[in-house]
């Protein structure tokens, strides 16, 4: 019989696809069912934050951040508090750092707890995300108590946190932790175990710890490998050196081991929030520096100066001395960069943004060639991306 | 930490005495500037050196200083996992001049080197697939230079006659504005309209 050429299949997979977490364009070629070729199309959520940026002053800048991961917003101003603070020189007082790490590690279980749970909606487990939501909504309202707003909180500032807890939220973020295991406990038995769960996840979307650091990739889907890195313990920022935590990593590489590694950092996130709570130090919340934080209120309504500082802080901003520099803080989703380039002015000259994302995505169609198309879905849920981030 | 940094910026420049034009450490950070034609060889050294073994790729930027006679600065950050330290190493370049692309050094370099060609206008030389990655299909002009204006040329908007999305320039209500925020106690060096008649007699 003769040799009949069968064409490959071209696909073209979202932007507007449930699985696509956003709006994730994938241009595929199959062959029968099988991925050839991936090519993913981005930049549908391009805002031009860099570019906005450049144009705002250092304290309107932030809110900026929130919106880049939405998924856990005050992870990506902590990377730009860090730099600002970096080029000025200051210095943060330790309640403002331990509220930070707080609200830091409340972003890391909020993170996770949407990724496992749409990557379990992407395998075909649907209340994992009904009862997962319903916990988000409780950290978001800490969230909410604490800024004032449930995602764009614009909360870690240059300097330290924008106010102290109100009364009693410690209390109830104790109460919390209280009850978190049993909900990862309920979760896990929905999950870990469940075997449509383990058919789509376990080896698929394998990486080897050569490949993962060629192609950039950090936080957990580097963990995943086998790989111990994580810049709270590696390069400590913040005071993250003082709490005592483990750091879960994977043995295969594949996506249940992502997912497996995601429950860990919640269980760890959890101590390191009750270590927080337990030696909550007195003082201050951010830099006593007037000419880079506010004054009090209540300051303000007495002393003249202050007021001439409240009116200076939010018009022109506060002058950062020329320099660049690049930090970064460990995000749920990976190292989170800033590198940031000032000229002296009130305004940041350059203010480049390094998402986790961006790197873990391009890597797509390595990961997926070969794969089931389906596949292809598990191991974008496990790459837990959010478009707000990757497309800037 | 400052003192191992040196001794790595000491190490890098003495192994690659051609390629490092200069090296400093400022702010905790070491910075390398590095020549463009060469840059394909430091990043392999830095990858590959004993004790550099930056593996990772972390960020790959571009920097648009207009004054400047090669306007454009190429950022490569660097990290080693082994030796828990970073690195930064810098290109300078024009909007002719491509880069040579580290695209076989480090894969992941693929989609920054896209970028920096989308919000710049850098050629990366030899880069397999060089397409614009964040704007729009059919995007013309590279928004981060700093001579973009940041309300663009176009914006769109759905035509119910046509049925589709058009692009149409741009037309504000209001100027963006700029608001001059520098005190004329504080030493404003800004030159206004009038102030040749206060210095004249001075």
């Amino acid at each position: 019989m003769a040799e009949v050429q069968i064409a490959n299949y071209l696909m073209n997979f979202g932007p507007q696809h449930p699985a696509a977490h956003g709006v994730l364009r994938l241009v595929m070629e199959l062959d029968g069912e099988v991925v050839e070729r991936c090519d993913p199309h981005i930049g549908l959520l391009h805002r031009g934050t860099e570019k906005l940026i450049e144009y705002k002053t250092y304290l309107q800048a932030v809110p900026y951040f929130d919106r880049l991961d939405y998924v856990a917003p005050m992870n990506q101003e902590h990377a730009f508090a860090l730099a600002v603070e970096k080029l000025l020189g200051l210095e943060v007082p330790p309640r403002g750092r331990a509220i930070r790490v707080l609200f830091a590690e409340i972003g890391r279980i909020l993170n996770h707890l949407l990724n496992i749970t749409t990557q379990a909606i992407d395998v075909g487990a649907i209340t994992p995300s009904l009862w997962g939501f319903e916990e988000r909504e409780k950290l978001m309202e800490f969230y909410e108590r604490v800024s004032g707003a449930r995602l764009h909180a614009a909360y870690f500032r240059p300097g330290g946190v924008h106010q102290d807890l109100p009364k009693g939220l410690a209390e109830d973020i104790r109460a919390f932790c209280g009850q978190f295991p049993r909900f990862i406990d309920d979760m896990e038995t929905l999950l870990t175990d469940n075997r449509i769960f383990k058919q789509r996840n376990v080896d698929i979307g394998i990486i080897s710890q050569d490949d993962a650091m060629d192609w950039g990739f950090t936080g957990v889907m580097i963990r995943g490998t086998g790989l111990p890195w994580d810049l709270r313990k590696a390069q400590p920022y913040d005071g993250y050196e003082d709490y005592d935590f483990d750091i879960p990593v994977g043995r295969n590489g594949d996506c249940y081991d992502r997912y497996l590694c995601r429950v860990e950092e919640m269980r760890q996130s959890l101590r390191i929030m009750e270590q927080c709570l337990e030696r909550l130090p007195p003082g201050p919340v951010s830099a006593d520096d007037r000419k880079v934080t506010p004054p009090p209120r209540g300051e303000m309504k007495r002393s003249m100066e202050a007021l001439i500082h409240h009116f200076k802080l939010y018009t022109e901003g506060y002058h950062v001395p020329a320099g660049e520099t690049y930090s970064a803080v460990e995000a749920p989703k990976g190292e989170f960069g800033v590198y940031l380039v000032s000229d002296g002015t009130n305004k940041p000259y350059r203010c480049k943004i390094r998402a986790p994302g961006f790197a873990h995505l391009q890597c797509t169609d390595f990961m997926s060639k070969g794969h089931l198309l389906a596949d292809t879905v598990a191991i974008i849920g496990s790459y837990d991306i959010v478009f707000g981030e990757i497309d800037r | 930490m400052d003192e191992a940094l040196k001794e790595l910026g000491e190490h890098i420049a003495a192994s690659l005495p051609d390629e490092v034009q200069a090296w400093r450490v400022s702010l905790g950070e070491l910075v390398i500037e590095a020549r463009r034609e060469g840059i394909v060889r430091t990043m392999t050294f830095l990858r590959d050196d004993a004790s550099c073994q930056f593996r990772l790729l972390i960020d790959l930027c571009g920097v648009d200083y207009p004054e400047r006679a090669s306007r454009f600065e190429v950022v490569y950050n660097l990290l080693s996992m082994k030796h828990n330290q970073r690195v930064r190493v810098k290109v300078a370049t024009d909007e002719e001049t491509p880069v040579p692309s580290i695209v076989p050094v480090f894969a992941t370099a693929n989609w920054y080197e896209r970028e920096a060609w989308d919000l710049f206008g850098i050629l990366f030389a030899n880069h397999p697939d060089l397409r614009r990655i964040l704007t729009d299909y059919g995007f013309e002009g590279h928004p981060l230079r700093k001579d973009f204006p940041l309300t663009g040329f176009v914006e769109l908007r759905y035509d119910e006659e046509q049925k589709r999305v058009v692009y149409e320039p741009v037309t504000l209500t209001q100027e963006f504005r700029r608001f001059d925020f520098m005190s004329p106690w504080e030493g404003a060096r800004e030159i206004l309209p009038g102030d040749e008649k206060a210095t004249k007699g001075a």
